[in-house]
């Protein structure tokens, strides 16, 4: 099974719409959005959970008043400044060390796991989908990346579908390593515009980093020639493969509005150079294009049972 | 006062409402947090007054020589920091939160702390805009977490007066909780698409939740498409609308080449007089 994960450094490139668009043309994927702090694919895929699963991770300190002296050793010893004698003053410095509650001695601080949000089985009209929602300020985001990519593989693995589509995070900061690590391929999304390019080249830094396989796509290529065509000769320089070049167009910003992907919106010049996109990719990736026969009788096959 | 201006979903105009509205003030520090992916200084185009200040976190160093591989600092470890391996402990750098716990739970002396460089922050000031003094993040490559870096960078103002704004990073998740932690007044810069509105309200919930007035700015406004949606959920949630920047696509050109045009700064100037309003009325 081939992991394509679309990514960019920069937020904004159109990494959602550009994953829609991939998933609407690959005949066999399973889709996963790993921006787990904002989510958006769910919004243009017609999305309906299946199943809802909550996600665990880190600790918070529970402190038993009954015990507590408030001698203050708590205080001493937290590196975060979230604890005053006793009390969590500030529940958002808290990172769940611990080190309040294996040096207080009195033993008065457990620690205990925390809710940091849920994940999501959803059928969309683009396939199967899973995503997630990260719980409110907290830690762990590269955490819940890591379990909804293994989610994904799980069913791309049952399903036996040669191809997972990931929606990355933006950055190049814990989530973005957690979406990225071992995956097959990765589509950088970069627009002509100077920050999108400085985002970029930090991101081919990280991805030459982990040693994983990289390839571009600009995005509103049309909007400023002078910077494309100098992406085009960086990447050149780098021997970095560019796989399509889509235009500006506002198809991308109505298709969103409709909550549809973009080759649904009638732009034959963005049809054009998406079909194209997703041919370069799934020839890089060794994928089908389009349904082998087989794949299709055995998916009907499967409705009849 | 301290402005921090967030949104959520990434590329929504973060880095240029905050050099529009530091572009018009008379005395202003402009901190680019987004220390990922900063951006600022590709507009401002500063002269460094440094070589830049390097930040570092303390993690554990283990002398082999003499732990015994008893168990107790990766027993001690929620993160999973550091593992028992050949008979001693072995530390994964990126996994660590630098607490201190392990140096503590020792019980044989053989953890220590180092310093380990995660990032820079510059100072400069910009020809182009003499009255901002501005000051950069930079996050070492591969580094998985920004949030010491950010905190490190605010601790540097801290003692400042005066109007500071931070343009912060995307998303909902720690480091821009850390990023907009504090602040007097927080701008959310949202654009008029389901996507926008989604993660405006998963925003909104942060600063409800961490207590900071917040006001929205809505950018590639459309009256036609989009706007509406975005009103009507500011209304509900008592959060006022700053401000409208129109979709405009000379100024996505402009912005592209690495320029703030002046098109906008009238929009400018009515958000820093709503901003003015609400300091002098102690927020």
């Amino acid at each position: 099974m081939k992991e394509l994960v679309i990514v960019s450094g920069k937020g904004g490139t159109g990494k959602t719409s550009i994953s829609a668009a991939l998933a609407f043309l690959s005949p066999q994927k399973v889709l996963i959005d790993c921006d787990v702090d904002a989510a958006n694919l769910h919004l243009v895929s017609g999305a309906i959970i299946r199943e809802t699963h909550e996600f665990k991770a880190g600790f918070e300190p529970n402190v038993d008043e009954n015990k507590c002296t408030s001698c203050g050793q708590c205080t001493d010893l937290c590196r975060f400044g979230a604890i005053t004698a006793g009390v969590i003053t500030t529940p958002f410095n808290c990172e769940g060390c611990g080190v309040c509650a294996f040096n207080c001695p009195e033993h008065a601080i457990s620690m205990l796991e925390k809710q940091a949000g849920h994940w999501f089985l959803a059928d969309t009209h683009l396939g199967q989908l899973i995503y997630a929602e990260l719980g409110l300020s907290v830690e762990n985001s590269g955490k819940l990346v890591s379990k909804v990519r293994q989610e994904g593989k799980k069913i791309a693995k049952a399903k036996k579908f040669p191809l997972m589509i990931t929606d990355g995070p933006p950055g190049i900061g814990c989530p973005a390593i957690a979406a990225l690590s071992g995956a097959s391929l990765a589509l950088a999304v970069v627009e002509p515009s100077l920050s999108s390019i400085h985002d970029l080249k930090r991101l081919v830094d990280l991805v030459a980093h982990f040693k994983i396989p990289l390839a571009v796509c600009i995005n509103k290529s049309t909007l400023h020639r002078e910077n494309t065509r100098e992406i085009i000769a960086w990447c050149h320089s780098k021997a970095i493969p560019i796989m399509g070049q889509l235009p500006y167009s506002d198809a991308f910003r109505i298709a969103v509005q409709s909550g549809k992907t973009v080759l649904e919106m009638e732009d034959a010049a963005v049809i054009e150079e998406m079909t194209k996109l997703w041919h370069n990719l799934a020839k890089r990736l060794e994928v089908s294009i389009t349904e082998s026969n087989i794949g299709f009788f055995r998916r009907k096959l499967h409705i009849f049972q | 006062m301290l402005i921090s201006i967030a949104s959520g979903k990434g590329g929504t105009g973060k880095t240029t409402l905050a050099l529009l509205l530091a572009s018009i003030h008379s005395d202003i520090t402009l901190i680019d947090c987004d220390v990922e992916e900063p951006n600022c200084h590709l507009f401002l185009k500063p002269e460094w007054q440094d070589q830049g200040q390097e930040v570092a976190v303390m993690i554990p160093q283990i002398n082999i020589e003499l732990c015994n591989g008893c168990e107790t600092c990766s027993t001690v470890c929620l993160f999973n920091a550091i593992a028992i391996s050949g008979g001693a402990a072995l530390l994964f750098n990126e996994l660590c939160h630098s607490c201190g716990g392990c140096i503590l739970a020792c019980q044989q002396g053989a953890i220590t702390e180092d310093k380990k460089l995660i990032g820079t922050i510059t100072t400069g000031t910009s020809p182009i805009f003499p009255a901002i003094q501005f000051l950069s993040g930079s996050l070492d490559i591969g580094t998985p977490s920004a949030v010491p870096l950010i905190k490190a960078i605010k601790e540097k103002v801290s003692h400042l007066a005066g109007d500071i704004l931070l343009d912060c990073p995307p998303g909902t998740s720690c480091s821009m909780v850390t990023a907009i932690k504090d602040s007097d007044f927080c701008i959310l810069v949202t654009e008029p698409t389901p996507f926008g509105k989604h993660d405006l309200e998963l925003a909104m919930n942060i600063t409800h939740l961490l207590n900071i007035p917040t006001g929205v700015v809505i950018n590639k406004s459309d009256e036609n498409i989009g706007d509406e949606s975005i009103e009507s959920l500011c209304h509900i949630r008592q959060i006022p609308v700053l401000a409208k920047i129109p979709h405009s696509f000379s100024f996505a050109k402009e912005y592209a080449a690495g320029f703030i045009p002046d098109e906008f700064q009238a929009v400018a100037a009515t958000i820093w007089s709503q901003l003015n309003a609400k300091g002098s009325e102690g927020i």
